[in-house]
């Protein structure tokens, strides 16, 4: 997964929700080792301290943790990382609830719609 | 070592009647990836080369380390001019050899990596490349020293957009707690994510000095776009 950045949002806000998707999708399964900040930094195109700045939010959250010789870590707490993929997944329906109100579909329409489309595929 | 690698206080330069600087105020401390933006004529070269002690101020001061620039400032300074300034005729491995007597925090062999990463014969004559290939070639000198401060002037203007990236991830992957980089440039959005804070210079002067999150955060738009509107013509 590579990363992008979107204009007027804070870079670590945005990088603080690619990791967590990162740790959601498995790319960064519980208990592993994350790559060092400069060397992150650098595949990612952005600021060693911004990246600095979005560990600690994610280490604050639990989802990191650090130990002191051996570096960075995704927490082993499964539990965690399921709450999180419950959070991220209600964010995505929210969305979609939000958006397909803006096209005038009733709530009733927009839950139909996607089991519809859900048979489909 | 200071906490502060760079300060300026007051910091005026006149060319004749025309102002280039007007009275500056600046602290730079260590660690920082800094933009200095600014439309063409703001000032920005003219503080890139007082820094190094190419120009001398006329009024105020401007200190790195904590003293005036001059051998001790040279030692620690990297800098890349917006010009082409080696010899012509020199071939790049002349080059690297001459960095390598020059400056004792030089790295040949991270600049002969880099040069072959980059596809660029040590037996080329500097002539003999094009105008990007030149600068690929000054910007890696630059950037193989082990320095405290560089100070990029307009390091990417001339590279493709493929070299630039690589170029970026130079800089970053050179990033020291130590050592600040402070790059002059138009090309906002390329450097934005790179950047830890942004200086908004115009007519001499500074307009804004914030972190780059912050003016996202509370402008609610890129730097890029943030600069286009502040420099609106």
């Amino acid at each position: 997964m590579s990363w992008t950045f979107d204009g007027g949002r804070p870079l670590y806000t945005q990088l603080v929700e690619q990791l967590k998707a990162k740790i959601v999708s498995g790319e960064y399964p519980p208990g592993q080792r994350i790559p060092p900040v400069r060397e992150l930094a650098a595949e990612a195109g952005v600021n060693p301290n911004t990246l600095q700045r979005a560990f600690s939010e994610l280490e604050r959250d639990g989802l990191l943790h650090t130990e002191r010789t051996s570096g960075r870590f995704v927490t082993e707490d499964v539990s965690l990382v399921e709450y999180l993929r419950g959070e991220m997944a209600r964010e995505l329906a929210d969305q979609y609830l939000g958006q397909t109100q803006k096209l005038g579909y009733s709530k009733d329409q927009a839950v139909d719609l996607v089991r519809r489309r859900s048979e489909e595929k | 070592m200071t906490e502060e690698l760079l300060s300026c206080q007051g910091l005026s330069k006149q060319f004749g009647h025309k102002t280039a600087l007007a009275g500056v105020d600046l602290s730079l401390g260590r660690g920082r990836i800094v933009g200095l933006l600014g439309p063409n004529g703001s000032g920005k070269t003219t503080l890139i080369k007082l820094a190094n002690g190419l120009l001398t101020p006329s009024r105020g001061e401007i200190l790195i380390n904590g003293e005036a620039p001059g051998p001790a400032s040279k030692a620690v300074v990297s800098y890349l001019p917006d010009a082409n300034y080696l010899p012509s005729w020199m071939r790049v491995r002349d080059l690297v050899n001459m960095f390598e007597d020059f400056y004792a925090d030089f790295s040949a062999d991270r600049a002969v990596e880099m040069l072959s990463t980059l596809e660029i014969s040590g037996g080329e004559r500097l002539k003999h490349l094009s105008k990007g290939t030149k600068e690929k070639v000054q910007l890696v000198l630059a950037m193989c020293r082990q320095a405290q401060l560089y100070l990029l002037d307009e390091p990417i203007g001339g590279v493709d957009p493929a070299a630039r990236d690589y170029i970026l991830r130079t800089i970053l992957q050179n990033y020291s707690p130590e050592a600040t980089v402070l790059i002059s440039t138009h090309l906002i959005s390329d450097i934005e994510p790179v950047l830890d804070e942004a200086i908004f210079i115009q007519n001499g002067k500074i307009l804004l000095h914030r972190p780059v999150d912050d003016i996202r955060e509370h402008e609610g738009k890129s730097v890029d776009e943030y600069f286009r509107e502040v420099f609106k013509c």
